[in-house]
This record gives structure tokens, C-alpha cells and sequence, in this order.
């Protein structure tokens, strides 16, 4: 089975890049390849232009990656457990690094605290930690806020903002749209093994620029010459796709003409889920 | 060097954070090995001339430990990372493939060797043993825990499940243990068996251990050491070469 299949893209340094698709599609392959767990048959993956093959101790070195899996040594401590990775890459005592990290990620009060003993948002805070520890100019986030409480989630989001903003590149892939729509300059999205879009994540939403008008009206008819397109009804209820934002003007206007009272109206922007169900082929 | 010392003491960490249950259980179990069959054998067993059953069991309890523990330190710690998946903060980070093998042997070599100092400091005071040649005690300790360990290794590395290891363990390291000398000496067995035992490396480990004890074996002390030797080489090559090739940890 071929997991992935042409994938070739350019995160640039100081990005905070998206990698979106279904379940199955490469992500975590893609990712792997990067981090050097799973070897490809053909083609090269580069860190900061590190070979990470035949250079792979410069590429580990620049690169820290949160896995999706929940995984922990139940035999160490939190600090135990940072100490241990920053060993890995060659660190003698960076206490101090570790310090920090533990106060960002909220875990100095759990230091001591056997792995075993954490909760799960807990232990997710840990693999973040872990993927710090040797101050790595490349943070991969693998699914990072998964099965992950809301508070935990915010407080991740404003420490990978901070590190973005301090210059680290960020590529991460997840499931919650809102959270690429919310953090990401750029999206690849992956179907397949291959790119099926890749740009900005604003001119991913320009693309679909159209507007959803979801309607209550007084009756269960629409009137005749209304802009745009019906996606459904149910009763007196309506929801149709409007091409530009101009057009909401004219359905207005067709509406008041035709006698029609709105009792409610909502108008949804695109967003960035109606663009990855588009362009993965899934129904709206 | 940095990360090898920090993967080794990794590993040495983990079997010291339990060691009730890798140092101490062994260390009972090669015990009660003496009380029963030293009891049961004693004066009806003839092994070495001016030798003791009693005497001659210790040593072969002693590198009977050290060879077992050496094998479950490194095979029982990578499946469980396997399994578990923490494997990958290893996988991860920027350690050689040579790195990861010394890391892994020497730790097991220590598991080992404590437990081999534990067995015998536990059962010296039973029984009278002499210590004619240390030098010889040491280099086959040594190296049959190096090749335990590393054949740890191997077994960790190709199982995907406990099971696969146990069995590995059951049906392969148990049987060549038990029937390396531990508890006879090769030469009192009917005559298939010596043959059997020459292709048993394990014999050679547990004879040239007891040499430096007793100062008599059942065969050449420097051959079996040139046995043991080039086994660890062969295991250590390939060792290297499954770990060179990523084989069943990186995809």
C-alpha cells in the first residue's frame, strides 16, 4: 500500500504550517518520514536542509515532535523524563531550560510526580515538554490537542503561539479545523497520500468565498427569483448558498418585495471545514 | 557519548527502580536452587575430585543468574518500549545504532553481573569455595552477560508481542542454560549428552566460570573463552545490523 505518493512541499523558517486530511491520508506518515521513524522508499525529507538520513543527528537536533500517541516510561518522573530526553540530544544540565518549560506548560507542581500518576491532558503536557527540552527550531504537533480539555487546549495554543512568535516554525496537523483555521499562515491539505490544496489559509477560504443564508420565514415556500442556491428546507425553514456577499443585498430586497416576513436569519462565512470537505471529496 | 550514557542510565534506572523484583527475586530463586538440590544431591552426585556438589553448584548458580538477567534487562525493557510505545522518544533523538546497542548490552551487563554478585554473596556462607584463578571468574562473567545481553537485544527487537519473547525465553534461554553444566558437570552425564552440550554455548560460559573457582573444567578454559568470544562477536554483528537497518522500529 502506498501511503504516501508525491508529496512535496516547503515549510519556510518562522511558519506556522497546517497539514489537514482525513484519517488515513499521510499525515502522520508525512510526519514520520520528517522525524525520521519511518524510512521512505523513494524521495528525501530536509530539516532546515538536513538530510534527515544521511544527516540525521544534525536533523533530529533541529527538530521536536509531539506524538499523537499518548505514550510515557511509567518509570521516571516529570523531571526525571526531561532530563533523560535532553540526555538523548547530547544535553548535560539544562535544568534550567527544563525549569522554564515545566512553568509554561503548567506542570512545575507535578515535577516529582511519577508519569504513572498524571492525567491525560497531564501526560499530553509532558510530550509537549519533551519535544522542547533541546530547543528545537522545528515543533511538529501531531493531533496535539486530541481527547484534550479546553482549558489545556488554550493554554497549548498560547505556549505554540509564543514559540512561533519567538521564531520556532510550527507544522502541525489536526483534526479541530477551527484550530489551522485559527493558527495556521499556511495548509497543505492531504487526501490519499497527496496534496490535493496548498496556500494560505486565507486564500484557502477566498477560494470559497460564498456565503450560507439560513432563513425562518413566515410560510414554507420561498418566493420565485431568489439569488443563490437551496441546499434545503424543512417546513418554513431554509438554507441556501449564496455565490458572493453582494447577493445577500438582492435576496433581501426579493424577499421584503415578495411580502415575506423573516422571523430569524443567520449568515455563515466560509470556513475552513467546508473547504477540506469539498476538496476531500466528503458530503457537506 | 553523552546520549549513550543517558540511554545506559536510562536502563540501569529502570531495573534499580524495581529492584525487588530484579535483583532481589533472582537472587531468591538461585537460593532455594542451592537448598534443594544441594539437600537432595549432595554426596550422590560425583562431580570434580575434592569438590563439594554444594561448592561446585555455587558458581554455576552464580553465572546461571548473570546470564538469565543479563538476557530479561535488555529484551524485557525494549519490548515494553516497543509495546508501549515510548520507544519513539529513543527513535527520536539523535542516537547512533552503535550507540543504542552499547547502551543497552552494558546495562544488561550490569543487571547481570549484580545479580551474579548478589547469588553468590547470599550463598558463599553455605558452602566452601575457593577462588583459584579470579581473572577468569571476571572475563567469563563478563562476557557471557555482554552476550546475553545482546541476545536480549535481538530477541526484543524481532518480537512484537510478550508472548514471542517468552517463548524465546522459554523454549530457547531456559533449556540452554539448564543444560549447560549448572547443575553437573558435563562429564558424569550418559555419553549423548557431552556431545549435545559441545554445541551449547552456554556450556562453555558456565565450565570457564568455574574454572576460575576450582582451577579444573571440563574443557580447555581458553578455548571455551575463544567460544564465548567469537559468539558475542557473531551476535554483536548482527545485532549491529538489524539495528543499522531500522529493523521492526523504524518502518
Amino acid at each position: 500500500m502506498r501511503a504516501l505518493a508525491g508529496v512535496s512541499l516547503a515549510v519556510g523558517e518562522g511558519e506556522f504550517f497546517g497539514l489537514l486530511g482525513p484519517n488515513g491520508a499521510g499525515k502522520t506518515t508525512l510526519i514520520n518520514v520528517i522525524a525520521g521513524l519511518v524510512r521512505p522508499d523513494s524521495g528525501r525529507a530536509c530539516v532546515m536542509g538536513a538530510d534527515v538520513a544521511r544527516e540525521y543527528r544534525r536533523a533530529r537536533r533541529l527538530l521536536g515532535v509531539v506524538p499523537q500517541e499518548l505514550v510515557f516510561d511509567p518509570f521516571f518522573t516529570v523531571r526525571e523524563t526531561l532530563r533523560l530526553q535532553a540526555g538523548y540530544y547530547g544535553l548535560r544540565r539544562n535544568d534550567s531550560w527544563i525549569d522554564e518549560v515545566m512553568h509554561h506548560l503548567d506542570l512545575t507542581a507535578k515535577a516529582d510526580a511519577n508519569m504513572r500518576s498524571l492525567s491525560g491532558g497531564m501526560k499530553r503536557r509532558v510530550l509537549v515538554a519533551q519535544a522542547l527540552v533541546h530547543k528545537p527550531p522545528v515543533i511538529v504537533l501531531d493531533e496535539p490537542t486530541a481527547g484534550v480539555d479546553v482549558e489545556l487546549r488554550q493554554g497549548l495554543w498560547q505556549f505554540v503561539r509564543r514559540l512561533n512568535r519567538d521564531g520556532h516554525s510550527i507544522v502541525l496537523t489536526t483534526h479541530y479545523l477551527e484550530e489551522a483555521e485559527a493558527h495556521c499562515q499556511r495548509i497543505a491539505m492531504l487526501k490519499d497520500g497527496r496534496i490535493a490544496a496548498l496556500d494560505t489559509t486565507r486564500n484557502l477560504l477566498g477560494s470559497f468565498s460564498g456565503l450560507e443564508l439560513r432563513l425562518h420565514l413566515d410560510r414554507d415556500a420561498l418566493p420565485a427569483g431568489l439569488p443563490g442556491e437551496v441546499l434545503g428546507a424543512d417546513g418554513t425553514q431554509f438554507r441556501l448558498r449564496l455565490a458572493n456577499p453582494a447577493d445577500l443585498e438582492a435576496a433581501l430586497a426579493r424577499l421584503r418585495e415578495s411580502g415575506v416576513t423573516i422571523r430569524e436569519m443567520e449568515v455563515h462565512p466560509p470556513d475552513l471545514e467546508e473547504v477540506f470537505l469539498r476538496l476531500t471529496g466528503r458530503p457537506s | 557519548m553523552m546520549r549513550f550514557a543517558t540511554l545506559c542510565t536510562k536502563e540501569l534506572l529502570r531495573f534499580f527502580k524495581v529492584s525487588v523484583q530484579t535483583v532481589a527475586a533472582p537472587v531468591l530463586t538461585a537460593l532455594l536452587y542451592l537448598v534443594i538440590f544441594g539437600h537432595a544431591l549432595e554426596g550422590r552426585l560425583q562431580v570434580y575430585d575434592g569438590v563439594r556438589y554444594t561448592s561446585f553448584l555455587v558458581p554455576g548458580l552464580v553465572m546461571m543468574s548473570v546470564l538469565q538477567n543479563a538476557f530479561a534487562n535488555s529484551s524485557s525493557s525494549l519490548i515494553q518500549s516497543k509495546i508501549t510505545g515510548n520507544i519513539v522518544f529513543v527513535l527520536l533523538a539523535p542516537i547512533s545504532y552503535v550507540e543504542f546497542f552499547a547502551a543497552y548490552v552494558l546495562a544488561a551487563l550490569v543487571r547481570g553481573i549484580v545479580v551474579g554478585a548478589g547469588v553468590l554473596v547470599v550463598t558463599v556462607w553455605f558452602v566452601e569455595l575457593r577462588l583459584e584463578a579470579p581473572i577468569w571468574v571476571l572475563a567469563f562473567a563478563l562476557l557471557g552477560a555482554a552476550l546475553l545481553g545482546a541476545l536480549g537485544l535481538i530477541a526484543g527487537v524481532l518480537s512484537d508481542k510478550i508472548d514471542q519473547l517468552a517463548a524465546f525465553q522459554n523454549f530457547v534461554i531456559m533449556p540452554l542454560t539448564f543444560l549447560s553444566g549448572v547443575f553437573y558437570s558435563i562429564h558424569s552425564l550418559p555419553p549423548f549428552v557431552p556431545r549435545l552440550s559441545h554445541d551449547n554455548p552456554f556450556v562453555y560460559m558456565v565450565d570457564g566460570f568455574r574454572y576460575g573457582f576450582f582451577g579444573v573444567s571440563d574443557f580447555p578454559p581458553l578455548a571455551s573463552l575463544a567460544i564465548v568470544a567469537g559468539s558475542l562477536l557473531v551476535v554483536s554483528l548482527l545485532n549491529l545490523g538489524l539495528l543499522k537497518a531500522g529493523y521492526k522500529l523504524r518502518s
